[in-house]
């Protein structure tokens, strides 16, 4: 695993682009508070990376679409139309762009670019972030990797812009694992699918023949576990997204589903349902051994672990109906935290560790919600007929989940696609994808 | 024979009748000179099952009680299942989509267990009974209303 990552970071290497260009007294920071509510998108301006050569200037396009089109989906920079663009600018030059020309066009800050092809033929790409009124480099960066791995470039750049500007990282260069649906209702065919966070690269994982349901990615984002009908008994399941290879997780008897990764990757969190009772065992992928971490006759179940891997949250019916409880990683005593009207479930812990996103059902609705670890502060952020499975960007700022309508009895209607809302209920998104589609995980960020 | 399995269905339809949730109408009998008469349903197939005992058990939402009505249909599939003991079933439980996935799986599951639990309790033999939850991943019914929904919180005895 470790082996793989390294060879990733040989293929892309990035370096701090030349000096960092002063020419005007620093003055207020360009930045974006993205906690406060609905924010007024920041105007940007990114041309067209320069390039040489055809090819060069087309990747070098193709990067400032990317960039362009990640900054805009975050809600919280507003691309400025290039058929505006006075002047035609390259990162190449050593010569500051022309900052009036860009204040002309209101954009507050520019992002400038080139590409050019190395003798090796591996692609390398320059960009610097300006602050077009301070008149100042605000950070620049060189990256070198394949042709075909354009895209990654684009949205490792689109994070350096984002940090940059709001403080926090970014969650452009990572990937969604989910079940993409097709067919009718009764029998519909249900696939693992891979793309990126924007759509784009997307591969089907399994081929169709066996009901699949809640993927779910390791920390380093290299194996997926998830539920698998494949030998009848559905069961959990771990896949090696670069061998394809598949295995049975442990040794259960009857059904086990539900599974999430430790934090430290070395365990899978999921339930056993025998003789009615559904209960939550950790199992620990190194040593293969179960640990039973619950022991009622209740439904135990969507176990997540917290970010510093000390505890689990659940949802269980020991209640009565289904709310969300909290333990220790060690099983035990489980406290009730969800105390809201309605019924909870799907509980996820944010890679932050200050919130835990869940779907909420009641009064004929489905709601994705926020609440503190100890249950105050609870936040609806959407709502809809079926909205469900809610899924954290790595920075906490977002969330993914899956949203179907109504069908009719002619089963018209009832397909699900995945939508992002951000933390603060603002920005609603679709996610496109080729088809229907469900239970999105989103991974870490790659690098 | 012919009357008699006539006689049987009717039966079940009047039980469906008292239930707030009417179970589906059991699959037609074969009809058409290219088709077997309906007398000649296969014994021990599903047809039979379904036609003579009720293939399937209906529960409230967010529940696995076994209903009044629910207890008559397992005790004739236990009847059946003892007049042909080389069958084996499989019961799978289903849910309507009125929850999350996962809990759903687990309610299935509940379900499931609940009606195998009444098929052993009535002398069938546990290892001629498994179970198998779908969840709300494979319903009866399409539509998002409350007849559909009624319709696939239910349980069918599968026979294998």
């Amino acid at each position: 695993m470790n082996q793989r990552r390294l060879a990733f970071f040989g293929a892309l290497t990035a370096l701090l682009a030349g000096l960092l260009w002063t020419g005007a007294p620093a003055r207020a920071e360009l930045r974006i508070d993205i906690t406060s509510g609905q924010v007024q998108p920041m105007p940007i301006a990114i041309p067209a990376f320069a390039g040489a050569g055809g090819a060069e200037a087309q990747a070098g396009s193709n990067i400032a679409g990317v960039i362009s089109a990640d900054l805009e989906r975050s809600g919280l920079f507003r691309p400025i139309d290039p058929r505006s663009f006075i002047q035609n600018v390259s990162a190449t030059d050593n010569t500051a762009p022309r900052f009036g020309d860009w204040r002309q066009l209101n954009a507050q800050a520019l992002v400038t670019g080139s590409v050019q092809t190395q003798g090796d033929g591996r692609l390398g790409v320059q960009f610097r972030l300006w602050d077009v009124f301070a008149e100042q480099q605000l950070t620049g960066f060189g990256y070198t990797t394949t042709p075909q791995n354009w895209r990654r470039i684009a949205h490792i750049i689109a994070d350096e812009i984002y940090k940059r500007i709001t403080g926090e990282d970014g969650y452009f260069d990572t990937r969604i694992v989910y079940v993409a649906e097709s067919g009718p209702a009764q029998d519909r065919i249900k696939r693992l699918a891979i793309m990126d966070q924007d759509g784009a690269n997307n591969k089907y994982l399994t081929d169709g023949r066996a009901l699949v349901l809640t993927p779910r990615f390791s920390p380093t984002a290299q194996e997926i576990t998830y539920l698998s009908y494949a030998a009848k008994t559905p069961r959990v399941y771990l896949l090696n997204i670069d061998t394809g290879q598949q295995e049975v997780i442990g040794d259960f008897p009857g059904m086990t589903f539900a599974p999430r990764f430790s934090p430290d990757g070395n365990r899978v969190v999921l339930s056993r349902a025998e003789n009615g009772a559904t209960n939550i065992y950790a199992f620990d992928l190194r040593t293969h051994r179960a640990t039973r971490l619950t022991d009622s006759q209740a439904i135990d179940t969507s176990p997540c672990y917290s970010p510093d891997g000390s505890q689990i949250v659940f949802n269980s019916d020991r209640g009565g109906s289904q709310q969300l409880y909290m333990m220790s990683a060690e099983g035990g005593g489980a406290r009730r935290i969800s105390f809201g009207s309605g019924r909870y479930g799907t509980p996820v812990w944010s890679p932050r560790g200050d919130l835990i996103a869940f779907t909420k059902i009641g009064g004929g609705s489905f709601y994705i919600g926020v609440m503190h670890p100890d249950g105050s502060g609870e936040r609806l952020l959407t709502q809809g007929f079926l909205v469900e499975g809610p899924t954290w960007a790595p920075n906490g700022r977002v969330l993914m989940y899956f949203s179907q309508g109504p069908s009719d009895s002619r089963g018209y209607g009832g397909s699900p696609h995945l939508q992002t809302i951000d933390l603060t209920g603002y920005n609603r998104r679709d996610v496109p994808t080729p088809g229907a589609a469900s239970d999105p995980a989103w991974s870490p960020l790659l690098r | 024979m012919r009357m008699k399995v006539i006689g049987l269905v009717g039966v079940i339809l009047l039980l469906a009748a008292c239930s707030s949730t009417p179970p589906a109408p059991p699959p037609a009998p074969p009809a058409g000179p290219a088709g077997p008469p309906a007398g000649s349903v296969i014994p021990g197939s599903q047809q039979d099952l379904a036609q003579n005992a009720g293939d399937r058990v209906f529960f409230e939402f967010d529940r696995s009680d076994i209903t009044s009505e629910a207890q008559q249909i397992l005790q004739r599939q236990a009847t059946w299942l003892q007049h042909y003991p080389n069958v084996s079933v499989t019961i799978e439980g289903h849910c309507d989509e009125r929850g999350t996935r996962e809990y759903n799986l687990a309610l299935g599951e509940r379900r499931a267990a609940a009606v195998k639990n009444v098929l052993v309790a009535a002398g069938i033999p546990a290892s001629r009974v498994s179970t198998i939850s779908y969840g709300k991943e494979r319903p009866i019914v399409v539509g998002s209303n409350e007849e559909a929904w009624a319709q696939n919180r239910v349980a069918i005895t599968t026979v294998n």
